[in-house]
């Protein structure tokens, strides 16, 4: 399977302007990532908050100009293009946010919303858009009629799947969804998720799927990368990246989503204090702070764990050979 | 078992234009006994948040609790109270934990100080025994260095930190009830996983009942003693949580449960509700959940009162009535 996007060392640091801030050490969002997407494939890149996902989706768009790497979609080098090239290749790569109401213009119609990208891009002549139009809002799942509407007349998972029929207005191949399901409610998220997927099957879309809650990740991503402090530290097909978690940290957030079934008694591991300042990472591997593997040493705190393959997935752990699993956790570890 | 607070026929309204007015809580009773945490459930809209706010009147305006609701707290009759008598109520006997810390806490005072200021608020005591008391409870709510933590302002913390700021102070006064708004949705994961520990213990410890507001049914499922499902300004469902879970009953439940992705078990479609939660100004006629109800049928034109489904386990929809209505998972 060849790869429509490869990231290669992905590096993005945001200096911390100001007044006060002249020697503040820059905040590294993004260090080092690398990861490829397949067409018609969802890679998902899961973390909490700060550990940069919203940055890598951001930055291989070119919303956000990168500190370092490359980014090679579809053999174009998305960091070396200029501006009009850009534009041609937005066409191709499209992005759906969290809160669609912040991306819709208040004063335009959501016909003219989802309008616009083919306008700009010429993909059809004037006399046909209305008709393209009515498809797109179909094929999202909405009464076409609604073009006429404004957005605030719309719930939130009718705004999302006008954000959707907009990103898709343009044919693109590839969507960044950053946390497209996050603010919305259960019964809605659901019919989201189901669109997002009969979406990539119908038209072989590619997806980064941008998103915190690994159990909503599970129902779309054919991969997860994990990511902590602007690294990945696992990434693997998403069965064995559940089942079979190498990384402590993956097994520390898999054992922290709370399950709704009072009779799944997993082992809960909490792990203790917060995630560190990425504008100032701990040296060594970036997770020591707060690891609980049983056989971290001085060597986690000096080396950089590197990306290898352990048993099924790719893990970053110096000893991601004998990571203990939610099952096996020894009661002395959950305080 | 002490009854600690007994709600009844909660209606709240708020002006709808041309002298009209809605009621996003619409009939809502509950009640809460010594040690017992129970989970108010529902989607954005249901009247959850509401339903906590009126527990301490803080309904915000033009919003108003209506004529014939009950709020009893022990012997006390809290939407009889007004300027002290409620102050007396606020805080010190019904504690509160919103989603969101950074908005409640004030950022130009240390986070010793606004402990500090609700022992003193409740308690007559010297300052430096409300100190000892505010350190205590910054320990008990497992905050690191509570010490120095004591001269710390709110943006200094994190997310979490916050909520066991929050916590603290809502301990400070030892209320016998903590309503807990969303505690832990503004967090990640793995700081959620913190907070839920620290209100479990908590509540074994000081005996307190905890009124739980989520929207996860995740969070209920590890926790809650018994729980009640909301929708459209009412309780729909309501039993323990044992029971809710190995038998959801009300078509909406069941489509809650439908529609939650899960971590374990078989990866099937999701089998999400059709349409959209109503605005609580057009509540729908008749059952409330009927224009996205896959079992709706001609009684439900009528709007069910809670029905009982077995022992100790209602519900607000026409199949109770129907010995096979119910379909057992």
């Amino acid at each position: 399977m060849s790869a429509l996007l490869q990231v290669r060392d992905l590096v993005k640091y945001y200096q911390s302007g100001g007044l006060f801030a002249r020697s503040a050490p820059p905040v590294r969002a993004v260090d080092g990532v690398s990861f490829e997407v397949a067409q018609g494939e969802t890679l998902a890149l899961v973390g909490e908050s700060g550990c940069g996902k919203s940055s890598v989706g951001r930055t291989i768009l070119r919303l956000q100009e990168p500190t370092r790497g490359k980014a090679i979609f579809d053999g174009v080098d998305v960091f070396a293009l200029e501006r009009d090239e850009l534009r041609r290749l937005r066409r191709r790569m499209q992005i759906i946010f969290q809160d669609p109401y912040s991306s819709l213009n208040p004063r335009m119609t959501i016909g003219a919303a989802i309008a616009e990208g083919i306008e700009i891009h010429r993909l059809a002549p004037k006399a046909e858009i209305p008709r393209r139009v009515a498809a797109l809002l179909e094929e999202v799942g909405l009464d076409p009629g609604y073009a006429r509407r404004y957005p605030h007349e719309f719930s939130g998972g009718q705004r999302q799947r006008i954000g959707i029929a907009r990103a898709l207005g343009v044919e693109p191949a590839f969507i960044v969804c950053d946390e497209p399901v996050s603010a919305l409610d259960v019964s809605v998220q659901a019919q989201v998720l189901n669109l997002l997927g009969d979406l990539q099957r119908h038209r072989g879309l590619s997806y980064l799927f941008i998103a915190h809650d690994l159990a909503v990740v599970r129902q779309i991503a054919h991969r997860i990368a994990v990511m902590y402090l602007g690294r990945i530290v696992e990434e693997g097909a998403t069965d064995q990246l559940l089942s079979d978690p190498r990384h402590p940290y993956t097994v520390a957030l898999l054992s922290a989503v709370p399950e709704p079934n009072p009779s799944v008694r997993r082992s809960r591991i909490v792990l203790r204090g917060d995630l560190p300042s990425p504008s100032n990472p701990p040296p060594g591997c970036p997770f020591h702070t707060r690891c609980f593997h049983p056989m971290k040493n001085e060597r986690c705190r000096v080396e950089v764990p590197l990306l290898r393959p352990v048993q099924l997935t790719m893990a970053a752990c110096h000893y991601a050979e004998s990571t203990p699993q939610p099952s096996e956790m020894a009661a002395s570890l959950i305080p | 078992m002490t009854r600690v607070l007994e709600v009844q026929n909660l209606r709240i309204s708020f002006p709808a234009g041309n002298q009209q007015r809605f009621y996003p809580v619409d009939g809502v009773s509950f009640s809460l006994d010594r040690g017992e945490t129970l989970a108010l459930v529902g989607e954005s809209g249901c009247g959850k948040s509401l339903t906590s706010l009126a527990l301490l009147q803080l309904v915000p305006a033009p919003g108003r609790i209506e004529e014939g609701s009950v709020i009893q707290l022990g012997d006390t009759d809290v939407l009889g109270l007004s300027g002290e008598a409620l102050r007396q109520v606020r805080g010190r006997r019904i504690g509160m934990v919103f989603q969101d810390p950074m908005t409640s806490l004030n950022p130009v005072f240390t986070v010793g100080d606004q402990i500090m200021e609700g022992i003193l608020a409740h308690f007559k005591m010297p300052r430096s025994q409300a100190r000892d008391r505010a350190l205590q409870l910054l320990q008990e709510v497992g905050i690191p260095d509570p010490t120095s933590r004591l001269q710390a302002y709110p943006h200094q913390l994190s997310g979490g930190m916050r909520q066991r700021v929050m916590i603290a102070i809502a301990l400070s006064a030892e209320p016998e009830i903590l309503v807990a708004d969303e505690p832990t949705t503004a967090l990640d994961v793995t700081v959620q996983a913190q907070i839920l520990e620290v209100l479990d213990r908590l509540r074994a410890s000081r005996g307190m009942a905890v009124l739980l507001i989520t929207h996860d049914l995740g969070i209920v499922a590890g926790r809650a003693d018994r729980v009640a499902v909301m929708y459209a300004g009412q309780i729909v469902e309501e039993t323990q949580t044992s029971r809710l879970f190995a038998n959801p009953s009300h078509p909406y439940t069941q489509g809650l449960f439908a529609s939650v992705p899960r971590l374990t078990g078989p990866l099937t479609r999701l089998t999400p509700i059709g349409g959209s939660v109503p605005a609580p100004t057009a509540w729908p006629s008749g059952c409330r959940f009927r224009p996205r109800c896959p079992k709706s049928f001609e009684k439900s034109e009528l709007e069910p009162p809670l029905l009982p489904v077995e022992p100790g386990h209602r519900m607000r929809c026409w199949l109770a009535e129907q010995p096979n209505g119910i379909h057992h998972k």
